[in-house]
């Protein structure tokens, strides 16, 4: 295997974009990331998406379509798929392409539309994340399954419902700083409090907005001068994925997110690193209580200690361990199949230092994890500043 | 939406059937082929009895496609008394406020409907236990 460094990145804001269709979204982020690396072709074209198979009119074969739309005429190109964790799944792939030398410069693009579907069909949508035969026919809402967990968790561990709001303002803190996300108002405590319940305890400030989305990362073989190498090179120090029982009542212990667990201790022995390392994370903060969980699973806190970190600074920019430093999904924004590949460009962003008025002073070292259904499937890469 | 997808569930949807493992007599629901435990093969059907206790809830008021008469209902993490858990909605609750730990036991009620002319689906919900008489 050889080294593999992050040539270009490409972001569209998350929004409402009524003006683009899925392939216009995915088209741009992939021919400004293809700008950014300063190159016109690459060799293999990974698309991610979770839902496009689930709308009335929906585009299957993305792979084909985008590369036709961004003039990669002929290029290798298919779709990845691992729900909401499809991003890292498909950055992954491109990673062991590339690492392999079967393949030299690979383009991943992650693209979700989610705001020209009705309500109840993107909420069924989001819902084939879990078990098809024993958890969706029984009517649960993906929050209705994440508002499981949470409530056995503050029922085990005994925190308040206010415990988590750290994370909701942090994230919202930070995104107002991002002009690429969905949501650039920051919140109080006061408004974590009293916001809308969707599901309890999951209340509209502990969950993230849906939204159309496109990002894209150019990778390629690190011991190449880059086009781009005005930058520091930002490396692939570790890759690993993992994945857990899809349901949650199949689950040894459906308080702790064990795929993360696996995924984050295998990409810190690829990297040589552990949490200490970390200078920042972009956790899969969907909802609350996965931030915790998260922060759990990568080392960072113990067992149902998670809360803490989002209540005492440590998750701040400044912070021990500074989390969402774009905004995360729940500012930035969640288009599902894409967020994988939002994370990753964002710290690549950060260790680059061109994370703007995001930026994490001297960040060297970042971790990424994207979580695939509510804890099936997780991917968990670290960046390093070479 | 498919009929047979449904059919060939019905033994888990209408009568709990499960498995027993073999090798280690670990309890399994919903059925699969290889025990989750011991990793052995597992194909001896199980019959279980239907009570269980609250793991978690949560009341759904967003539904998806299909539930959308139902809400807001409960949706619940049931431990069974064998020891798997299951999802379930719960029903029958009338005032009583649903708790963890709460003692529950299974009933068939219909799961969803494909509006006026589609199928009806039918399946388990779990009600607060009735005492012993």
């Amino acid at each position: 295997m050889r080294d593999v460094a992050i040539y270009g990145t490409g972001m569209l804001q998350v929004s409402e974009h009524w003006d683009l269709s899925i392939i216009d979204l995915a088209g741009r982020a992939a021919l400004e990331a293809l700008n950014d690396a300063g190159l016109e072709r690459v060799d293999a074209l990974l698309v991610t998406n979770m839902l496009a198979a689930c709308h009335s009119t929906g585009q299957l074969n993305l792979g084909a379509r985008v590369a036709d739309w961004v003039g990669l005429h002929g290029v290798e190109a298919y779709k990845v798929e691992a729900a909401c964790g499809s991003g890292g799944a498909g950055f992954r792939s491109a990673w062991l392409a590339v690492a392999s030398g079967a393949i030299d410069l690979a383009l991943v693009v992650g693209v979700e539309k989610m705001t020209e579907t009705p309500g109840p069909e993107i909420t069924a949508g989001l819902a084939t994340a879990a078990d098809a035969d024993f958890e969706v026919p029984m009517g649960p809402s993906f929050v209705a399954l994440n508002a499981l967990i949470m409530r056995r968790y503050q029922h085990e561990y005994g925190w308040p419902h206010e415990a988590f709001a750290g994370f909701s303002i942090n994230a919202h803190a930070n995104g107002a700083r991002n002009p690429l996300a969905r949501l650039q108002d920051p919140i109080t405590a006061e408004d974590y409090r009293k916001a809308r319940m969707v599901s309890d305890p999951i209340n509209l400030l502990d969950a993230s907005p849906v939204g159309d989305g496109a990002a894209a990362i150019v990778l390629g073989p690190a011991e190449r001068v880059f086009p781009g190498g005005r930058r520091p090179r930002v490396l692939v120090a570790g890759s690993a994925a993992a994945t857990d029982s899809i349901a949650i009542h199949d689950r040894n212990a459906p308080l702790r997110l064990t795929a993360a667990e696996k995924s984050a201790a295998a990409a810190y022995a690829m990297a040589g690193a552990g949490p200490g390392d970390i200078d920042v994370f972009e956790l899969h903060d969907a909802f609350s209580i996965m931030s915790a969980l998260s922060l759990e699973a990568c080392g960072f806190a113990e067992p149902g200690q998670g809360p803490r970190l989002g209540d005492d600074g440590s998750i701040l920019p400044g912070g021990r361990i500074p989390v969402a430093s774009f905004g995360g999904l729940k500012a930035r924004g969640h288009p599902v199949g894409a967020t994988g590949v939002y994370q990753l460009a964002e710290v690549t962003r950060q260790l680059w230092g061109e994370a703007g008025a995001c930026q994490i002073d001297g960040a060297r070292v970042g971790l990424a994890q994207n979580i695939g259904g509510s804890g099936a499937t997780i991917v968990t890469h670290v960046l390093r500043q070479a | 939406m498919e009929v047979s997808r449904h059919w060939r569930l019905k033994q888990q949807r209408y009568a709990l059937v499960g498995e027993v493992c073999p090798s280690c007599q670990h309890k399994i629901f919903p059925p699969r082929d290889i025990c989750p435990d011991c990793g052995e093969e597992a194909r001896t059907t199980y019959q279980f009895s239907g009570r269980g206790e609250v793991f978690s809830f949560t009341t759904v008021r967003n539904a998806p496609t299909g539930f959308e008469e139902s809400a807001p209902y409960t949706v619940a993490l049931i431990k069974l008394d064998e020891g798997p858990m299951l999802t379930a909605q719960l029903t029958d609750l009338g005032e009583k406020p649903v708790e963890i730990g709460m003692p529950v036991e299974m009933v068939t009620r219909r799961l969803r409907s494909d509006g006026d002319r589609g199928m009806l689906v039918y399946g388990y919900k779990f009600r607060p236990a009735l005492k012993a008489a």
